[in-house]
């Protein structure tokens, strides 16, 4: 197989990663020739807005919110964009709640806080898990397992919480919507939680629950639903391919040696990143066959020291690598 | 994050504590002073026993009952100032005494150890693991001493109780609020460097190769099932790494093999302990704009701290005198020196504290404070002796 991929310049985030799944979200504005990456370090999200041509960067942080506090000290879980049809939005999760910006930052127009006890309990309370779905949802996770659907109006602030989903009873690690573009697909939205059980749902008014897949008490700490394929990796290093719908598992590999922490897919190629605590980033190529609907990897090793994204024409991978606070952007 | 970090990370934090101070006593020289004491005992005899009192104070100190209960509630980690304070009163609960340089080299050793020791574990629940490797040494450190003995058996019957039940996604979390805890701190260790497990730039080496983890596969298996579950091709792939099949797994029982050797002691009188705090890289003194917010959980954790040092029983030395001095470098000169050269950004401080209104802690306070005065030296606010544990910290 020929090198899909080729190491450009690096680019410098203000501070480390903290050590969280999926802790790099990427979003392409092509009418401006600008990327933006955002990396989360502990109660702040670095923001990095970049040019094109490698010339203009600009910093932003964004801080994790608290009631009314001014600043607060609760740490952030995660930070994704959700890309809808009429606007981009920049999801933070923490201990706190929810809070969503307007897609560079600047203006927060929306918060939610979570049911927070007076005095802690065993079972931590926090937000992990962001999805945009189809044309006007927001899901987001927390870790008693419910999974909370926001709706979403095409422009201003007037976003409500229009459904929670009950179904996993863990807490929740990762949440993916179909990538592939196709209107076709049944399934839009997968959420994953720390049994490794997998929920997959369809969208409308009241979500509805396709299939349940039950994990093996390993934790599924990254989700990715590409054409209906369900691709999950584990904390013991297995990368799992479903076929969302019907639950079928069409591949299993045993793809690193340690805790996965991140995948990404390239929608039109089927090429998949996968990155783990065993310091390797993996390239993967999947293709799915017509006549038999089943779905092949391949693999390719590759030693990346730094957290790498790779970018295929029309497409992106990005993961990360906690505690290096240098990327280097693969164009 | 997690809310059951705290215990692993204070009981971790002392018994790498306890392997140093235990290294450097049995290392450290004779005081001159103490040599004039020695009348009937031989010499050796007098350090051993010295030696052993002091780490019986520390231990007992470490598992004051009171204490531990506090400890075991579920609770947000404290800052890392309020963690520092806690250590500061533990080294001093007995009848030794470290200066100020040797205090911050004992705590940047403790914390870059413990930081090794999260970040190496094959898999999250393997930090229970390190944490019977480290009681288990401290069993050992007072085999001798039932009652104390007792209270470490206690203990373990409580990690038993609350840890050995959680998930691997549990213990990530633990990890996880461990690592973000540790986050930026790069100092570099004279074993770890020797050892290669640790960079010029005090990043860790994190090796590829080895057993894998417990309940992981070796990294080269690709196999493709049918609709109806048959398997029906296998792919290898080379791996690009060198891994083994993992090892059996350790015991989570009060007994046993932990297979693991990440938590057990790496010093010896061969290995002394050092660090390196000159010439620290650029990225390695880069420090988040975190510590400097105001923390709105500072009151409460600083409540509680005050609770916490009320709970301590402290020995009362029977020796009159003002106890040894243990020192963390090779020379008095080199400490002096290393107080003067500890660059800005890796000064520690400590927390000063306002006692809480309570009378009886206040009354706790008032005698810890009182222990712990130099014989002639006058408490400096003898007026408002349980109104600032600020003035306890002074007079050390």
């Amino acid at each position: 197989m020929a090198k899909m991929y080729h190491k450009e310049k690096s680019i410098q985030i203000k501070s480390s990663a903290s050590a969280l799944y999926n802790n790099l979200s990427v979003l392409r504005i092509a009418p401006r020739c600008l990327t933006y990456f955002t990396v989360v370090h502990a109660n702040v999200v670095n923001m990095v807005s970049a040019s094109w041509d490698g010339l203009n960067y600009s910093h932003r942080q964004l801080q994790s919110k608290e009631g009314n506090v001014a600043t607060s000290s609760s740490l952030i879980m995660q930070a994704a964009w959700c890309v809808l049809p009429s606007r981009d939005l920049l999801v933070l999760t923490s201990q706190k709640g929810i809070q969503m910006y307007e897609s560079d930052g600047s203006i927060m127009v929306y918060w939610h806080a979570l049911d927070t006890p007076e005095t802690p309990t065993a079972q931590a309370v926090f937000a992990r898990g962001i999805a945009a779905v189809r044309d006007k949802y927001i899901c987001v996770g927390v870790s008693s397992g419910s999974v909370l659907v926001f709706d979403v109006p095409s422009k201003g602030s007037n976003i409500t919480l229009s459904e929670v989903l009950e179904e996993h009873t863990e807490p929740i690690t990762d949440m993916a919507s179909e990538c592939s573009g196709s209107m076709e697909c049944i399934a839009d939205l997968v959420s994953a939680d720390d049994s490794g059980t997998l929920c997959v749902w369809k969208s409308g008014g009241d979500f509805q629950l396709l299939n349940k897949i039950p994990g093996f008490d390993t934790s599924c700490s990254s989700v990715k639903l590409w054409k209906g394929t369900v691709i999950a990796g584990y904390g013991t290093g297995q990368i799992r391919l479903y076929e969302g719908v019907t639950g079928i598992l069409h591949a299993e590999v045993n793809a690193h040696a340690r805790w996965i922490y991140s995948l990404d897919i390239a929608p039109f190629t089927g090429l998949l990143l996968s990155a783990a605590e065993d310091s390797l980033v993996r390239v993967w190529h999947l293709t799915i066959s017509p006549e038999t609907n089943n779905v092949e990897v391949r693999g390719q090793k590759v030693w990346i020291q730094w957290l790498a994204k790779v970018f295929i024409p029309f497409e992106l991978f990005h993961i990360l690598s906690p505690y290096h606070h240098k990327f280097k952007c693969i164009y | 994050m997690s809310t059951r970090t705290l215990p692993l990370l204070f009981i971790n934090l002392g018994g790498e504590m306890l392997y140093i101070l235990d290294q450097r006593l049995r290392a450290q020289n004779i005081p001159s002073d103490k040599a004039k004491k020695v009348f009937v005992a031989t010499v050796a005899e007098w350090i051993e026993e010295d030696r052993k009192r002091v780490m019986n104070d520390i231990i007992t100190t470490m598992f004051n009952k009171k204490f531990l209960e506090e400890l075991f509630k579920p609770q947000e980690l404290y800052s890392k100032k309020a963690l520092r304070t806690v250590f500061d009163r533990l080294a001093h609960a007995s009848i030794m005494r470290l200066n100020q340089a040797s205090m911050d080299k004992l705590y940047d050793l403790m914390t870059m150890a413990f930081k090794y020791q999260v970040l190496l574990c094959p898999r999250p629940k393997d930090i229970l693991l390190v944490t019977f490797n480290h009681m288990d040494a401290i069993k050992d450190f007072v085999r001798d001493t039932p009652s104390i003995l007792s209270q470490v058996d206690e203990t373990y019957r409580q990690l038993l109780e609350i840890y050995t039940s959680l998930s691997g996604g549990e213990f990530q979390l633990i990890r996880q609020t461990l690592l973000i805890f540790f986050q930026d701190m790069h100092i570099r260790v004279s074993i770890f460097l020797k050892d290669k497990v640790q960079n010029s730039n005090g990043r860790f080496v994190l090796p590829t190769s080895g057993p894998v983890p417990y309940g992981t596969q070796t990294p080269g298996l690709i196999r493709m099932f049918s609709c109806s579950g048959e398997e029906i091709k296998r792919v290898q792939f080379r791996d690009g790494g060198n891994y083994t099949a993992a090892l059996r797994e350790g015991s989570f029982e009060l007994f046993g093999d932990r297979v693991t050797k990440l938590g057990t002691n790496m010093y010896s009188v061969s290995r002394p302990v050092e660090t390196h705090m000159s010439g620290t890289s650029k990225n390695s003194s880069q420090h988040t704009k975190v510590n400097t917010l105001p923390n709105p959980l500072a009151k409460e954790e600083l409540n509680l701290l005050a609770k916490l040092m009320g709970g301590l029983e402290v020995q009362k030395p029977s020796h009159t005198d003002s106890g040894f001095r243990v020192n963390l470098f090779a020379t008095d000169e080199e400490e002096e020196e290393a107080l003067i050269t500890r660059p800005e950004e890796l000064s520690y401080e400590v927390i000063n504290i306002q006692a809480t209104k309570d009378k009886q802690a206040n009354a706790e306070l008032a005698k810890i404070m009182g222990e712990f005065t130099e014989a002639g030296d006058s408490s400096p606010s003898s007026s408002s002796k349980g109104d600032d544990l600020l003035a306890m910290m002074d007079g050390l």
